[in-house]
């Protein structure tokens, strides 16, 4: 069956090369073709499962060397696949998910003239994140790593004829370069201190390294996962990437990209676990982002924007669990799972909501449009329910239980942690109630919206469309439940990641009622602001915190004047040093020689006599130095 | 006297000789100073000779001489056709360098 | 006088001729160096090559004493000669330096070579004179014929091949193969009057039949020489002596002469030279 595991990212790379070469011969039928694919990489990714339930818990690791990559003495690197219960699930989760958007896309991009492109875009980005997870070591990695930062990169710019497409493109690219830097320090420390990059044995020498070396290379890959997760503080990627096109943005924010973060953290957990000071940052940055996530998705009126907002506060969740050591992990998984299902189903319903409304995409200009998409609203409400963690749904069984985990963290740690967390839920359910409220109760206002095509005429998408969001909403509903009862997914995973009982301060029943009642608060609040009171169309002022949640928390305004103006400036100063130092220097020397030459060309004057001059000066030097030796 | 003197001579007259060539413009007369080193050699030549008591000096003063025959044969032709072309047997007018 | 005084002194004879002669030699150089005109310095040389000659004899070297004075300074010296003649005997050579520094650097060159030359002569040792009697027992040119011709035949007919190379070189160089018939002098004629230049036979130099040397131009009516009158290849040498300034200053005091004989006030010059006129 190991035999599987390269055809998994095979498939898509397949797809890929055959549809961004094939030209436009495959217009047709290119579309099918990347969707067939993505979704034969899933029925692989079945058969491996089914493989692995075959064995047992601890025989569930099964690996795949495919070809020596470099091998030169002492650096060793190997194109090996590791398929294993961690990689499995997300492997699942990414063809699965990726194939529903596939689907999803037919529809979405019909009227598109660059579909097929599209399509191998989407297929590149499948296969770099399915070698992400399959690889071995941290090399391999880091080469699906670059692969997902490039697909990202195509597919945000895909409408690259709108300048703030490109931009927002380019930004995702720089930021996570940025991130890739520290991957690639932390993949060169790992090289000093262990001599290999392979999982395997990197995290078993863990045990005999010195903390700090281990701390370091956390915070490398603690930084790697900002980048590619969208954590603060290098989270402003996230909203301005909702310029591609919606399935992209619900491939990035479910199946692909931000997880890699995760994927990354929980993969290198022994590595965690033995530098607590790298694994405290990680929570910080979780929890940071967790509300920081949260307080920029309540104040966007665009409702992808929102959406981002969400995501980076979900995905907060999950690096805040991975942080908390062998009591998050296996939660922070399930959370990424859950989220997949019921973040891709809120974005393909966005994107339906999109679709009807002439890709309006400003909140307030929708309302009351339950009555004329019926199944974008269910499949919408239940990705709601599920995100707000609704009770039975299966965003209360991921999400509770990392509050608990970062209560069970202990100390005053864990109740600022846990407090965190709670704070979160209440404001996740309040921005999402305000979503749900603007977009499909409450007046109709896109009646008195005029977009460049006329009054929008709502409408229900295509089944090609729906039938996606229908299948995400029922993993929305049921996937917690499923997971949770019996801690089947806890069990699952153990072999890898380890799980260790925390123990909360306060009871579990505590904690979740005390969910519960936030998620109540949120909800009510956001019901007393936009059920009950007709939204304005126009935003209103709103107060400093509104007004700075709007522009992602001067995020942007932050990195410009520390980041850019720095790097002008820095820049300014270096032009200036190479012009006057370097250049001078490189300068002077050459109009130094061009004046040695110029003086010492009169010496070839062309007369006979002059170079005779000079043989015979050479001819009284020579006698002289006879002379000199002879006396010596 | 000591017929060192012979050399003492000869040294004094090859410089004479080799500073004529450097200061002096016209072919011809370099030539001559040319000559008068060449001279100057032999005349060393013969002191050696003397002083080693055998031939060998002698003979390479005589092959000295055919070749300054030679030379001076070629030179002179040279410069006869070059006085030909620039009806000047001046050394420097040679020099087609800018300065 | 012991026999190792006597290795490396010689007769008082020959001292005396040594330091007469030697000075000859010197100032015989110099002067080949320092004097203007090629033909002076070309004797001076010759002077210099005799008094060479002289000493080859004092040293023993009889048959180079002979073959100095006949082929060097009786061939050799004489083709110096012929070329000056050639290229102009009385072309003086002005001794003007026209490069710049040129002179002092050779001055000091040639000091310090000098100076250095001599000293490293008088740091040899050379104390020990065998004298060349022992190797002229059988005759100079015996003993100089016994060597050439065994130990150095090789570099001998080497140095023949070398003068055959030389005369053909020397021929090659000085050779003028012509590519076309040479004109008969009716041709020559004929062309002159085609193109209209000079058509009657050419002025001949000299001037009141007093100077009737080639060098030396005719006068024209206004007192100006004229260059048609002198040979060609003179003119290219810039060898015309002009003396019409002389004839023209004589021939002004003839008519002061005349006229303070005749009391009769002097006649303004009717006509006046060329150049006098244009200035």
């Amino acid at each position: 069956m190991e035999n599987l595991i390269a055809l998994l990212i095979a498939a898509p790379l397949l797809g890929a090369a055959v549809l961004l070469v094939g030209g436009r011969r495959l217009d047709a039928v290119g579309h099918w073709l990347g969707t067939l694919l993505a979704a034969v990489s899933f029925v692989i990714g079945l058969v491996l499962f089914a493989g692995l339930l075959g064995r047992g818990a601890d025989d569930r690791t099964v690996t795949q060397h495919l070809f020596s990559w470099i091998p030169v003495a002492g650096f060793q690197a190997d194109v090996t696949f590791r398929l294993d219960q961690l990689s499995m699930t997300f492997v699942l989760l990414i063809t699965g998910v990726g194939s529903l958007i596939h689907l999803y896309s037919v529809g979405y991009m019909e009227h598109d003239e660059r579909r097929r492109r599209f399509f191998g875009y989407l297929n590149l980005f499948l296969a770099a994140m399915l070698l992400l997870v399959l690889a071995d070591n941290y090399l391999l990695l880091y080469v699906g790593w670059e692969g997902v930062g490039l697909a990202s990169y195509l597919l945000i710019g895909f409408w690259q004829h709108k300048p703030s497409a490109a931009t927002a493109a380019k930004k995702a690219f720089l930021v996570n370069r940025v991130g890739d830097v520290g991957l690639s320090i932390a993949i060169m420390l790992m090289f000093t201190t262990f001599g290999t990059f392979a999982f395997g044995p990197v995290l078993d020498q863990v045990g005999d390294t010195s903390e700090g070396r281990l701390t370091a290379i956390g915070l490398m890959l603690l930084l790697a996962a900002c980048g590619k997760s969208a954590q603060v503080p290098l989270q402003s990627w996230l909203g301005d990437a909702m310029e591609g096109p919606t399935p992209v943005s619900a491939l990035i924010h479910a199946a692909t990209m931000v997880t890699a973060g995760v994927y990354l953290i929980v993969r290198s957990g022994a590595l965690f676990d033995a530098a607590p000071d790298a694994q405290l940052a990680v929570t910080v940055v979780g929890a940071v982002t967790l509300l920081f996530g949260a307080i920029v998705g309540c104040a966007k009126d665009d409702i992808k924007k929102a959406l981002a907002g969400s995501t980076m506060s979900q995905i907060g969740y999950m690096v805040l669990a991975a942080g908390l050591g062998p009591i998050g992990y296996a939660f922070a998984i399930m959370h990424l799972v859950t989220h997949g299902f019921f973040k891709a189903g809120l974005f393909l319903g966005a994107g339906s909501v999109m679709h009807g409304m002439n890709d309006e995409v400003d909140m307030r200009a929708y309302g009351g449009l339950r009555k004329y998409m019926p199944v974008t609203f269910v499949t919408f409400g239940l990705g709601y329910l599920a995100i707000i963690g609704f009770p039975g749904l299966s965003g209360f069984f991921s999400k509770d239980k990392i509050i608990e985990a970062a209560f069970a963290k202990g100390g005053t740690e864990g109740w600022i942690l846990g407090g965190a967390a709670l704070l979160g839920a209440a404001i996740t359910a309040f921005y999402m109630t305000r979503v749900m409220l603007m977009t499909f109760f409450g007046e109709e206002r896109w009646r008195h919206r005029t977009t460049p095509e006329g009054t929008p005429h709502p409408h229900e998408s295509p089944k090609v469309m729906t039938i996606p969001m229908i299948v995400l909403a029922v993993g929305s509903v049921f996937g917690g439940a499923f997971f949770s009862v019996g801690d089947r997914f806890l069990h699952w995973l153990e072999p890898v990641t380890g799980h260790s009982e925390g123990h909360p301060p306060v009871g579990a029943a505590t904690v979740t009622a005390a969910t519960l009642v936030c998620l109540v608060i949120g909800v009510a609040v956001a019901w007393a602001q936009y059920g009950r009171k007709p939204v304005p169309a126009v935003a209103p002022r709103g107060s400093l915190l509104t007004r700075a949640a709007r522009r992602d928390l001067l995020q942007d305004d932050f990195n410009h004047v520390v980041l850019v103006r720095g790097g002008e400036h820095l820049t300014r100063s270096l032009v200036y040093v190479d012009h006057h130092l370097v250049d001078g220097a490189v300068g002077g020397t050459a109009a130094a020689m061009g004046g040695l030459s110029a003086r010492l060309r009169r010496v070839q004057n062309g007369f006979a006599r002059s170079y005779a001059v000079s043989m015979f000066g050479g001819a009284a030097l020579l006698i002289a130095a006879t002379l000199l030796m002879r006396a010596v | 006297m000591n017929p060192v003197n012979y050399l003492y001579l000869a040294a004094v007259l090859f410089t004479i000789g080799a500073t004529g060539v450097l200061i002096r413009r016209n072919a011809i007369v370099l030539f001559m100073c040319i000559e008068l080193m060449l001279n100057a050699c032999n005349l060393a030549f013969v002191a050696f000779s003397r002083m080693h008591g055998n031939l060998d000096g002698q003979i390479i003063a005589f092959f000295t001489m055919v070749v300054a025959a030679a030379e001076v044969v070629v030179g002179l032709a040279i410069i006869v056709s070059l006085f030909r072309t620039r009806h000047s047997a001046s050394v420097d007018d040679a020099s087609l360098m800018k300065l | 006088m012991t026999a190792q005084l006597a290795a490396y002194t010689t007769s008082t004879g020959e001292a005396v001729q040594f330091w007469i002669l030697g000075t000859i030699a010197v100032i015989g150089a110099l002067c080949t160096v320092f004097l203007k005109k090629a033909v002076h310095a070309a004797l001076s040389l010759a002077g210099t090559m005799i008094v060479l000659a002289v000493f080859y004899l004092a040293n023993g070297a009889y048959f180079l004493g002979i073959v100095q004075i006949v082929v060097y300074t009786g061939a050799i010296m004489m083709l110096f000669l012929f070329v000056v003649m050639l290229v102009g005997v009385t072309a003086a050579d002005s001794l003007k330096e026209t490069i710049k520094g040129q002179r002092w650097l050779a001055a000091l060159c040639g000091l310090g070579f000098g100076v250095l030359l001599l000293a490293g002569i008088a740091n040899a040792s050379l104390k020990d004179f065998a004298g060349t009697g022992r190797a002229n027992a059988n005759g100079n040119v015996a003993g100089l014929a016994s060597v050439i011709f065994t130990k150095y035949v090789y570099a001998f007919e080497l140095t023949g091949a070398l003068l055959i190379t030389a005369a053909v070189g020397a021929m090659v160089l000085t050779h003028r193969e012509r590519t076309e018939r040479a004109r008969t002098q009716r041709e020559l004629s004929e062309r002159r009057v085609r193109e209209g230049t000079y058509v009657p036979p050419l002025p001949a130099p000299g001037v009141y039949a007093r100077h009737n040397a080639v060098d030396i131009a005719g006068l024209l009516p206004d007192g100006t020489p004229s260059e048609l009158t002198v040979n060609r290849t003179l003119r290219e040498r810039g060898q015309i002596r002009d003396v019409s300034a002389e004839a023209l200053s004589d021939l002004k005091a003839l008519e002061r002469r005349a006229a303070e004989r005749l009391e009769r006030p002097q006649i303004p010059a009717t006509f006046k030279r060329t150049e006098e006129a244009s200035q």
